[in-house]
């Protein structure tokens, strides 16, 4: 990142924060294989297109380690306008806002424009549906495909999936898709060729990747049954403030940063939840930024990884 | 009747004995109170049991915010419970009352009621 002699605390600030919270992953499509790399980082010459995710922004949270939520996205959203290669569309994985206030939904409507890109998609986090199972959600920024609020859409080529696993959630389950939505997904991937590449995107991880601090959701092996028989799938998710990663054969799953605050990883303290007295200067080294590039081979991912410093 | 009615009254007089060593002010208006703790994405006590009448107050002391909800819709599920919000249920009815929070649903806990 550089800081070009913008030398006021508060913008100093702000950068070590950025460090670790404000970034979105550009996704370059290459030849049907996704590339990520980190905004202001990437090389789309050769690239059929790109979009950015990003992903829990928790407009309305006012806590350390960030007091300023609306302040990291919006910084993110301008990294994202400086591309050098505009992204066809923006990807938000959900946690739009902390409690589903009218307010905070407003503040992320009118903060998503700053990125100059025409469109997003949006699925909802868990954040996003207190009280009213999404209703007010929905309202704004669904896609209006199925009234449970799923969706597909194509381009260039690609097959995009949104996958709501917040709602109809059961005591003491992790996220959840539920039988309707898998019998569509069944549906809408059953007239595909396996050559059409896939990216699934859903707020939750879709595989199991901490179910004790509830990350992971139950139905996702299901989902995930339907992918196989394409050869380049890509699952990307939100919710756990960090970059994992795991490869289930030609279904590589990735989950994001969050824009607002990192969370432990997994297993690491007492519970998830926004890690409050870290150093930002430390939490750089810590996160970092990976770079995941994946290939596709004979049948097989070969997924490289790069730590940016 | 007159005998029911002294029965009835007795039965009242050993409640309020027993009330009393429960808790250490009761008062006739005032429901006797007991609470839980939503600290680390979890309930504590996980399982709390009660006498009927018991005014249980949940606190949120985590960062995140937490719903407090009835599996089952037995008792009135809160709203966004932010940090340090607080939710009350009075319990009058005996009984075995299972809860979760809707947003974190791995985060369960129990209310005995007797």
């Amino acid at each position: 990142m550089n800081d070009n002699h913008d030398d006021t605390a508060s913008r100093r600030h702000f950068l070590k924060c950025m460090a670790w919270a404000g970034a979105g992953t550009v996704w370059l499509m290459k030849g049907g294989v996704l590339q990520a790399r980190p905004l202001g980082e990437a090389d789309g010459a050769d690239a059929s297109f790109s979009f950015v995710q990003i992903s829990d922004s928790h407009i309305g949270f006012h806590k350390e380690p960030n007091m300023d939520v609306a302040g990291t996205l919006r910084a993110c959203l301008h990294q994202i306008r400086a591309q050098k290669q505009r992204p066809d569309f923006l990807l938000h994985t959900g946690d739009l806002t902390h409690l589903s206030r009218p307010d905070e939904f407003d503040t992320l409507a009118g903060l998503m424009q700053e990125g100059g890109v025409g469109k997003t998609f949006y699925v909802p986090g868990e954040h996003d549906v207190i009280g009213d199972d999404g209703a007010e959600f929905f309202r704004r920024f669904g896609e209006r495909q199925q009234a449970g609020g799923w969706y597909s859409f194509d381009h260039r080529g690609v097959h995009f999936v949104g996958l709501i696993n917040v709602l109809n959630l059961r005591a003491g389950g992790l996220g959840a898709l539920g039988a309707e939505q898998l019998a569509w997904l069944k549906r809408d991937l059953a007239s595909l060729s396996a050559e059409t590449p896939l990216v699934v995107f859903a707020h939750m991880p879709l595989w199991s990747l901490y179910p004790s601090w509830g990350w992971g959701t139950d139905d996702a092996a299901e989902a995930v049954s339907y992918l196989k028989r394409f050869g380049s799938v890509s699952v990307l998710n939100g919710h756990i403030h960090q970059i994992q990663q795991k490869v289930e054969g030609t279904v590589t799953f990735y989950t994001a940063r969050s824009t607002a605050y990192p969370q432990p990883a997994p297993g690491v303290g007492d519970g998830p939840g926004p890690m409050k007295n870290v150093p930002p200067g430390k939490l750089h080294d810590y996160l970092g930024v990976r770079d995941v590039r994946h290939v596709r081979g004979k049948g097989a991912l070969a997924v490289t990884e790069e730590v940016l410093t | 009747m007159k005998r029911l009615l002294l029965v009835a009254a007795l039965a009242a007089g050993a409640l309020v004995s027993w009330m009393s060593v429960a808790a250490e002010k009761p008062h006739a208006d005032k429901p006797a109170g007991a609470t839980v703790a939503i600290s680390q994405f979890a309930f504590s006590p996980k399982e709390l049991t009660v006498p009927v009448g018991t005014r249980v107050v949940w606190t949120n002391r985590d960062e995140e915010p937490h719903v407090v909800t009835s599996a089952g819709n037995q008792f009135t599920s809160s709203q966004a419970l932010d940090t340090d919000d607080s939710y009350a249920v009075t319990f009058t009815k005996p009984g075995i009352y299972a809860y979760y929070c809707s947003i974190h649903p791995h985060m369960v806990g129990t209310i005995v009621v007797h």
